[in-house]
């Protein structure tokens, strides 16, 4: 017996299952090393029985079927994994699932209603051809939408003028793209297009 | 990665019991530096202790003028708080210097003060490092060091503290609140973080399950002009190579006042006591600048492949010298 998500288990996550030794002689799962964790995940509620390794990125990419948000390098670095906690950009790759138990998650597929038209940043990423690949799109795209409000609540950031009031909201420049999106790596470089997207959206 | 228990405390002394009960534990904060050092298996933590819903995350304004920020606040309000733009700006501008705004939404004020080196030997269980492994070995001082210590370093040890933060905090006279079992105490920032002389595992003279509770900023430096000037490989996001913050006040022409920190030069944030030293008293002139920061970078030691970073950190002190009293000089 393993977790079993809403869309079944994943070859992955049996392989883990295989190295674990946290499996009771009963074939229950050991509370020590799994909790039952409620995620809203696109205004939707999940609960699930989580191995506490397990970070945010796979729960929705393996037991969610959300596969919007991408495993890049897995460790902070690259920003494709990029989702909203909270309302918040984070990485969902450094994330235990356990600890986010009652948390509010969006993913890039959460940004727009079932049947809805493409949100704003998604039609300026096509009108403006802001990706090669497309690996990076969707952190790209919810790292934009934080950072958007981020700059809306008054939030500064390395490049932000001294003269601009703290508290007050800052103007979002092409500089202050640049900077606020520098977690987000985009390997075939579209960078210039990404940042003209994002301008689109918030001028 | 090993399986773990998880426990979320519900107050700083119910977390506190948690990790002593639990041989192996490590506290939980943002997970940032924590999470991606289980995943290379340089953490394996037997449990999990989850802070990060404990009522650590106010700031007050305290009745003396200083102003008090809980361990659980996360860096990206910590810097965009306007009290601590208004009146400590170099902290402000050292968070933003630092990681990435994902990171920083997630990464807290306590665990940016407690995050490892980012040397790639003690990030690499593979590899010798008497951090991660005493008695191992240093690969870094003989191999590649390009970003690691010019000061302080030890026969052991040569990696760089990687937070920007630090420096700032060390530069404006913070200080460091700590819960443990036997009580609470506080550290000034500047003495938070070690060298590693022979016991480089211990990065800071934090006890074993003792918590960080908040960090304060003292008057002493409030509404001071301070800044934070940091050089690195590319324009954001990225480790730095050498940088510093300094918080100066002149007074009737001279030197009132004076934090200088170098941040990436050495296994704490390095409290340049002596350029302070020289600087005090004397008129803020470019002679009396480049005589301050040369006494104190006059320490270095630079390894194989690290020496420009002398220099480098020395441009950025007289820089930043230099803005902070340009309305002074004139």
């Amino acid at each position: 017996m393993w977790i079993r998500g809403p869309y079944g288990t994943s070859p992955l996550r049996k392989g883990i299952h295989d190295m674990g030794t946290d499996i009771h002689a009963d074939g229950g799962l050991s509370r020590r090393h799994h909790s039952e964790t409620t995620l809203q995940v696109n205004g939707k509620p999940h609960t699930l029985t989580l191995d506490h390794r397990r970070v945010l990125l796979d729960v929705l990419r393996e037991d969610l079927d959300l596969c919007g948000a991408k495993k890049g390098c897995d460790h902070g670095q690259c920003g494709a994994c990029t989702v909203l906690v909270d309302g918040r950009r984070v990485n969902s790759c450094l994330l235990l699932a356990v600890s986010l138990d009652g948390c509010e998650v969006t993913t890039v597929e959460g940004l727009t209603a079932d049947g809805e038209e493409l949100h704003p940043l998604q039609r300026a990423f096509l009108d403006r051809d802001a990706f090669q690949c497309g690996y990076c799109t969707p952190g790209q795209i919810c790292s934009a939408l934080g950072a958007i409000s981020e700059a809306a609540e008054g939030h500064p950031s390395h490049v932000t003028d001294p003269s601009v009031p703290s508290g007050r909201p800052v103007p979002l420049s092409r500089d202050e793209i640049r900077e606020r999106l520098s977690g987000n790596l985009c390997r075939c470089g579209a960078y210039p297009r990404i940042a003209e997207a994002v301008e689109d959206v918030v001028r | 990665m090993k399986t773990f228990d998880y426990v979320r405390a519900a107050s700083v002394e119910e977390a506190a019991e948690a990790y002593a009960a639990r041989p192996g534990a490590r506290y939980l904060g943002g997970g940032t530096n924590l999470v991606d050092l289980m995943k290379l298996g340089v953490e394996r933590p037997a449990a999990l202790v989850d802070l990060t819903r404990l009522p650590l995350d106010a700031v007050e304004e305290l009745p003396d003028g200083s102003l008090r920020v809980g361990a659980m606040v996360r860096n990206s309000d910590l810097a965009a708080l306007p009290a601590v733009r208004d009146r400590w700006p170099a902290l402000s501008q050292a968070v933003l210097a630092g990681a990435s705004g994902q990171l920083r939404n997630a990464a807290t004020t306590g665990g940016n003060l407690l995050q490892r080196t980012r040397c790639p030997y003690f990030q690499d269980v593979t590899k010798p490092c008497n951090k991660r492994e005493p008695g191992s070995g240093c690969g870094a001082r003989e191999g590649v060091h390009r970003d690691h210590a010019v000061l302080g370093h030890s026969a052991q040890c040569v990696a760089t503290h990687p937070s920007d933060m630090a420096v700032a905090l060390a530069a404006l006279d913070a200080r460091v609140e700590l819960y443990g079992v036997e009580g609470t105490r506080e550290v000034a920032a500047a003495d938070f973080h070690r060298l590693p002389g022979d016991r480089p595992d211990l990065d800071t003279e934090i006890r074993p399950g003792e918590i960080v509770t908040g960090v304060v900023l003292p008057a002493s430096t409030a509404g001071r002009p301070s800044a934070y000037r940091k050089a690195r490989d590319r324009a954001s996001y990225a480790f730095a190579l050498a940088s510093v913050a300094a918080v100066v006040r002149v007074e009737s022409g001279v030197v009132a006042q004076a934090g200088i920190a170098f941040g990436a030069l050495a296994h704490r944030p390095w409290r340049a006591r002596r350029a302070e030293g020289a600087l005090v008293g004397a008129a803020p002139t470019d002679d009396a600048f480049e005589h301050a920061v040369d006494l104190e970078l006059a320490a270095a030691e630079p390894l194989r492949d690290n020496a420009y970073k002398v220099p480098l950190a020395r441009a950025l002190a007289l820089d930043v010298l230099t803005r902070l009293t340009a309305s002074a000089r004139t």
